[in-house]
C-alpha cells in the first residue's frame, strides 16, 4: 500500500568519482530517467533499494489488517471487492519487489530483511482493524495518504520504480473511492452504522497523519533524494495536501475528526492541524506499536510454514529438468 | 435426532429465513453454496500463503468461486420469487439450510490439504460445468459458460500442484498423503443426486453428476500417476451435505462469515 519517508540514514555519496557523478546529475537534472543499467552512485542505488524495499514490506504486511475482514466481510459484494484489494496490494508488492531486483538484490534477501526485523513497513499496519468500518477508514484513508505520497513517485527519477508506481497508484485510486465509499454507505446508515464510522476515525486519523513521516524539521535525511528526484515534496508538503483534501471529505461524510484544534486558515487557504503525538510515532516505529509482534509473527509463520511448499516446488522443477537433460 | 435437522431444513430458525424449496430451488442454492464455502475457505489464506504469487493465484480461485455463487444466488431470488436476493441466501440460512457438499467445508489444513481439496473438487466443477452450458435450463447454462471457463483453470492450476508435491520431496509427498486420506471419503458425494434432482435431470434441466464419475476417475488416475499417489479404496462415503447434514465445520465457517450481516439485519452496507 504504501511507501513511508522513514528516512533511515541514506548513505554518503564518495566525492571522489566525480566526472561519472556529474553527468548522472545532470542526466537526473534534465528529467532523464535512470535505467537499471545506467550507471548510478552507490548511494542512489542504496537509497532507492531501501526506500522500495521498504515500499513493498508495507504492502505485503499491509495485507493483514485489512485481511483480517475478508471471512467477515458484511456482503457478497463487499467480501469480493475487499478480497481483490487485499490481492491488488500483493501485486503492488510482487511489482515492487521486481523493481527493486533490477538495482541487483534479490527478493529473498529482502524478505529475509523483513522477517529478521532489520527492515521497515509503514507505521500504519501496526494497528489493529476492529471493526468492519476500519476497511472503510483504511480505504479512505491510508489508501488516500498513499495516493498522496506515491503520485509524485509516478515521475521518481528511477524509470523501474516509476513506471510500477504509475500502475500502483491507478489501483489505490480505486481502493480510496471505494473506501470512502463503505464510508459513506456506513454514514447513510443506521445510528449504529455511523457510530462504527465515527470510531473508525478516531482510531485512524493520528496514525494516517503520521504515515508522512517526522516533521521537516526532525527529518535531516531528504536532501539527497530531493537532489535526485526521488522524492519531490517534504513530509510536511504531502501531509498539507492530504489534510486539505481530507477534511472536505470528512465533513461531507458528518463525521468529525478527533482533533480539536483542527481550524481553517483563511489567509494560506489550508487546513491546520493540532500537534501530532510524534511520541507515539517513534514507539511504533522501534517495535511497540500494538500489533508489532503480531504483522512480524504473522509473516514468520506464513513463511516458516510455507518452507516445505517452497522446497517441493524447487526439486519437483530439478527432477523435471533432470529428465529432460536424460531425454534430451 | 434426524427429525431437528429436517425441520431445520427450509424453516425458520431464529432470524434465518423461511424457504420453500423447490428441486430446482435447491439445485441452484446446493450449486451455489458449494462455491461461496470453498471461495470462502481459500480467502482464510489471505496473508498466509506459502509464497507471494500464490497468495495471488488464491486470490483468484476464491474470487471466481465467489462470483460463481453471486451469479447463482440471484438466479435462486429469481426462482423463489420471494424478493430474496444472494444477501439472504449466503447471510441468513443456518447451517442446515446450507446444501453444500461436505468436502468443500473441510478446513483448510495445510497447503496439501487445500489444494488437494481443490483439485478433487475441480475435478468435478469443470466437465460439470462444461455439461451444463447445453443443459436445458437458459440461465444455468449463462452461467455455466463462465465457471467453464474458471473452473478449466482452477483444475489446471490445482492439478500442477498436486503434481509438484506429490513428487517434489519426501515431507510434500507425505503431506499430500495424509490430505489424500483425509479427503478422500468425501468425494463420493459429488456423484450423488436426490430424487429431486433425479427428476430434474430426467427431464434435461439439469445434469446427472454420477454421468461425470468416468470423466472424473481419468482425470484423478491420471495426476495421481504424476504426482506417485494411490487412488485410496475404502467403503466410508459420508454424505449428507446436500440435505443440510453437514460437518461440525460448517457451523463455525458461517459463525464467522454471517456474525457481522446478522447482528444488523436489513441494513445495507
Ligand atoms: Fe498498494
Ligand atoms: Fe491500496
Amino acid at each position: 500500500m504504501y511507501t513511508q519517508a522513514l528516512d533511515t540514514a541514506e548513505a554518503q555519496s564518495k566525492p571522489a568519482d566525480t566526472a561519472a557523478a556529474a553527468r548522472f546529475q545532470a542526466r537526473i537534472d534534465a528529467e532523464q530517467r535512470i535505467e537499471p543499467q545506467d550507471f548510478m552512485p552507490e548511494a542512489y542505488r542504496r537509497t532507492l533499494i531501501r526506500q522500495i524495499s521498504q515500499h513493498a514490506h508495507s504492502e505485503i504486511v499491509g495485507m493483514l489488517p485489512e485481511g483480517n475482514w475478508i471471512t467477515r466481510a458484511p456482503s457478497l459484494r463487499r467480501k469480493a471487492a475487499l478480497l481483490a484489494k487485499v490481492q491488488d496490494e500483493g501485486g503492488h508488492g510482487l511489482y515492487l519487489y521486481a523493481a527493486a531486483e533490477t538495482l541487483g538484490v534479490a527478493r529473498e534477501t529482502l524478505v529475509d530483511q523483513l522477517l529478521a526485523g532489520a527492515a521497515k513497513y509503514s507505521s500504519i499496519f501496526n494497528y489493529p482493524t476492529l471493526t468492519w468500518a476500519d476497511i472503510g477508514a483504511i480505504g479512505w484513508l491510508v489508501d488516500g495518504a498513499a495516493i498522496m505520497n506515491q503520485i509524485p513517485l509516478c515521475r521518481c527519477s528511477y524509470g523501474p520504480y516509476a513506471r510500477a508506481m504509475i500502475r500502483i497508484c491507478k489501483e489505490e485510486s480505486f481502493h480510496q473511492r471505494q473506501g470512502f465509499e463503505i464510508m459513506l454507505t456506513l454514514c447513510r446508515g443506521t445510528a449504529a452504522q455511523k457510530a462504527m464510522a465515527q470510531d473508525a476515525l478516531d482510531r485512524w486519523w493520528w496514525p494516517v497523519l503520521m504515515m508522512f513521516g517526522p516533521p521537516d524539521a526532525q527529518s535531516r535525511h531528504s536532501q539527497h533524494s530531493a537532489r535526485w528526484k526521488i522524492k519531490r515534496f517534504s513530509n510536511d508538503e504531502l501531509r498539507q495536501k492530504f489534510l486539505d483534501a481530507t477534511v472536505p471529505q470528512a465533513q461531507f461524510l458528518g463525521l468529525t475528526l478527533p482533533d480539536p484544534a483542527l481550524a481553517f486558515d483563511p489567509e494560506t487557504g489550508h487546513w491546520r492541524a493540532g500537534p501530532i503525538d510524534w511520541a507515539e510515532f517513534e514507539a511504533v516505529l522501534a517495535g511497540n506499536g500494538p500489533c508489532n509482534r503480531e504483522r512480524l509473527e504473522a509473516r514468520r509463520r506464513a513463511h516458516d510454514e510455507g518452507g516445505w511448499v517452497r522446497e517441493a516446488a524447487r526439486a519437483h522443477a530439478e527432477k523435471r529438468r533432470a529428465a529432460k537433460a536424460r531425454a534430451a | 435426532m434426524s427429525g431437528i435437522c429436517e425441520q431445520a431444513v427450509g424453516g425458520k430458525v431464529g432470524s434465518a429465513l423461511t424457504l420453500a424449496e423447490t428441486p430446482l430451488l435447491s439445485h441452484v442454492l446446493a450449486r451455489a453454496d458449494d462455491a461461496l464455502i470453498l471461495g470462502h475457505r481459500l480467502s482464510e489464506w489471505t496473508g498466509h500463503a506459502p509464497l507471494l504469487e500464490e497468495e495471488l493465484a488464491l486470490a483468484n480461485l476464491a474470487l471466481d468461486l465467489i462470483g460463481q455463487a453471486r451469479l447463482l444466488y440471484e438466479y435462486a431470488g429469481a426462482i423463489e420469487g420471494a424478493g430474496h436476493g444472494e444477501g439472504d441466501f449466503a447471510y441468513f440460512r443456518d447451517p442446515p439450510q446450507f446444501h453444500n457438499l461436505l468436502l468443500v467445508e473441510q478446513p483448510n489444513g495445510d497447503f496439501a490439504m487445500t489444494m488437494l481439496r481443490h483439485f478433487l473438487y475441480a475435478a468435478f466443477a469443470d466437465p460439470y460445468w462444461r455439461a451444463m452450458v447445453v443443459a436445458g435450463d437458459a440461465t444455468l447454462a449463462a452461467i455455466a459458460a463462465k465457471a467453464e471457463k474458471e473452473m478449466a483453470y482452477h483444475l489446471r492450476h490445482a492439478a500442477g500442484w498436486v503434481i509438484r508435491l506429490g513428487d517434489g520431496t519426501e515431507e510434500s509427498h507425505r503431506r499430500l498423503a495424509v490430505a489424500l486420506d483425509t479427503l478422500w471419503p468425501f468425494t463420493g458425494e459429488m456423484f450423488l443426486a436426490d430424487a429431486g434432482e433425479a427428476a430434474l435431470s430426467d427431464a434435461g434441466t439439469v445434469i446427472d453428476p454420477a454421468a461425470l464419475r468416468p470423466r472424473w476417475e481419468a482425470t484423478i488416475a491420471r495426476v495421481f500417476a504424476e504426482a506417485n499417489l494411490t487412488r485410496p479404496g475404502g467403503e466410508w462415503a459420508p454424505s449428507g451435505g446436500r440435505a443440510g447434514r453437514h460437518s461440525e465445520h460448517l457451523g463455525h465457517l458461517l459463525a464467522t462469515m454471517q456474525h457481522l450481516a446478522r447482528s444488523h439485519p436489513g441494513v445495507r452496507w
